[in-house]
Parts: C-alpha cells; sequence; structure tokens
C-alpha cells in the first residue's frame, strides 16, 4: 500500500515537474507546480512528516503559487516564443547536461551508499509531530529562527523598494533629479573620453 | 509494517527533480518558468532533507525545511520583484533579451 502510494506520488511529481519546463503557457507552468507540490505534500505525508506537508501545501501552493500567478497575470504573458538557432543549441546543451547529471546520480546509487528502508524509529513519542517540531524548533533552533524573522523583513522591504520603482507616475520629482544627476555624472567622463 | 519505502528511492526521486530543476533553468528563457525550475530545485532539497530526518529518526531535517522554504518565500518575493521592475524597463522577460550590464 505505502509502495503503492510512493509510486504514484513520485509518477505525478515527475511528470508535473517535467510539465513545469515544456509547457510553453506560464500559467499552465505554475498550475503544474502546484499539483507538483501537493504530490510532494502526500509523499512527506508517507514519510510522517505530517506538519511539514501542511506547511508545504499552506505556504507553497497557497502562498509562493498566487504570488507566481499574481505577476503572471500582471505581466500579461503570452505563449512563449521559443526559436532560432540560439535556443536550440542552449536547449540541446540543457537536456545533454541534465542527463550527463542524471547519469551521474544513477553511478552514485549503483555504489549502494544510502542502503535500507526508510525506517521508522519512533519519531514522536509526544502529542504528534507537530509538537515534536515545535519543541525542537523553540529550544535548539531559537537562533535560527529569530534570524529567520528578520530575513523575511529584509525581503518585504526589499520588494517594496524595488518592485516600488522609480516610474514617472509614482515620483513626479525623482526623473527629473536622476536626470539631473546623471548628466553630471555624464559630463566629466565624455569630456575625459574625448580629450 | 507500512514504513518499507528504500531510502535510495526517495533520493532518486529527489534527484530526478533536482535535475529536472536545472534542465528548466538551462532550457527556458523564460524568467518566470527559470523561477519555476528553482523552487523544484528547492523542493528536491526539501525532500532530501525529510527522507534523512525520517531515516535517521531526528527532527532537525524537518526543522531545516522551515529554514528551506523561508529562503525560498523570500527569493521569490525579492525575484518577483525584480522581474515586474525589468518588465518595465525591457518589455520583456525572456532572460537572454536583457542584456543590461553589457558593455
Amino acid at each position: 500500500m505505502t509502495l503503492a502510494l510512493f509510486a504514484a506520488f513520485a509518477a505525478l511529481l515527475v511528470g508535473c515537474s517535467l510539465m513545469v519546463i515544456l509547457h510553453r503557457n506560464p500559467v499552465a507552468s505554475a498550475l503544474f507546480l502546484v499539483l507538483a507540490f501537493c504530490s510532494l505534500a502526500g509523499l512527506y505525508l508517507l514519510l510522517h512528516a505530517e506538519f511539514v506537508a501542511m506547511v508545504q501545501v499552506i505556504v507553497y501552493a497557497g502562498a509562493i503559487m498566487v504570488l507566481f500567478l499574481f505577476v503572471i497575470m500582471y505581466l500579461n504573458l503570452r505563449h512563449d516564443v521559443e526559436q532560432g538557432i540560439a535556443v536550440a543549441v542552449r536547449r540541446g546543451a540543457g537536456w545533454i547536461l541534465g542527463i550527463l547529471l542524471l547519469a551521474e546520480t544513477v553511478a552514485f546509487f549503483k555504489g549502494r551508499w544510502a542502503e535500507g528502508p526508510v525506517s521508522a524509529p519512533d519519531l514522536a513519542p509526544v502529542a504528534g509531530n507537530t509538537q515534536a517540531i515545535g519543541q525542537v524548533l523553540y529550544t535548539r533552533y531559537l537562533f535560527p529562527f529569530e534570524i529567520t524573522s528578520v530575513l523575511l523583513l529584509v525581503a518585504m522591504v526589499g520588494a517594496v523598494v524595488i518592485a516600488k520603482g522609480r516610474g514617472p507616475g509614482l515620483h513626479p520629482a525623482a526623473p527629473a533629479a536622476d536626470a539631473a544627476a546623471d548628466a553630471k555624472a555624464a559630463a566629466p567622463d565624455h569630456a575625459g573620453g574625448e580629450a | 509494517m507500512m514504513h518499507d519505502i528504500p531510502l535510495a528511492w526517495m533520493l532518486a526521486l529527489s534527484a530526478t527533480v533536482f535535475v529536472i530543476g536545472v534542465v528548466g533553468v538551462l532550457v527556458r528563457r523564460n524568467a518566470l518558468v527559470i523561477f519555476m525550475s528553482i523552487e523544484l530545485m528547492l523542493n528536491a532539497g526539501n525532500l532530501a532533507f525529510v527522507a534523512f530526518s525520517r531515516a535517521l529518526g531526528s527532527l532537525d531535517g524537518q526543522v531545516f525545511v522551515f529554514f528551506v522554504m523561508t529562503v525560498a518565500a523570500a527569493e521569490v518575493a525579492v525575484g518577483l520583484a525584480i522581474i515586474v521592475n525589468v518588465f518595465r524597463l525591457k518589455e520583456t522577460i525572456y532572460v537572454d533579451e536583457i542584456n543590461l550590464l553589457k558593455g
């Protein structure tokens, strides 16, 4: 039963991942990625990581993919145009390199360095996986956890600052000031270059 | 018992998904799809973390998954902001047409 579920989730995961990189329409790619994340959550459940599975669905399939879809809709993209000799060459090189990497991985597994089953020494003797993770997260990993909040704050501020941009509609005064500064900076350069 | 998935299979699955992500980054030129491929790679790493956490009977791997998710969320937020900005500037998100740093 577990093996059948594993096979089903694994096939779904690999198929959806392939569709993510093969589909021409970014919206379809994003939706296939959501499906891939959901099958990944199923695999986490098989590994008895219930809390990680739920967080996977909520954070990845929920929040992050909504962000992706929002940006795709905002940019109003059409199907990708992938033509031309350069694109074909790069695609061939990419597939060859990927297959080489996969062959390397297979060679590793041929060396049998990950033997044994995903065993089940009793992980969570307390009331469930969530409580056990909470205890580890808030004792041994308390400091990294707090640093994580700072990281998220920095990312949030950075995203706002970057996405705000310097468009003319947002800051009426900014482009003029920038242009003046650019001109001032460029003038000595040009003089030096021509002299 | 139910717990008879070989660890090597989980790692092989994780490696396969990672390779698919690498190929996606190398092959596609749409910046958004490249970002999705990066997400695939991060998730392949997460799968390996959880599998090892299960195999070693330790919860540390699952805690690391949270840190990876945090980094992924931060990366997506900043990266998508950059993509939106680049699209405003260049009217394209094909990475081979964005050569602002070329002299």
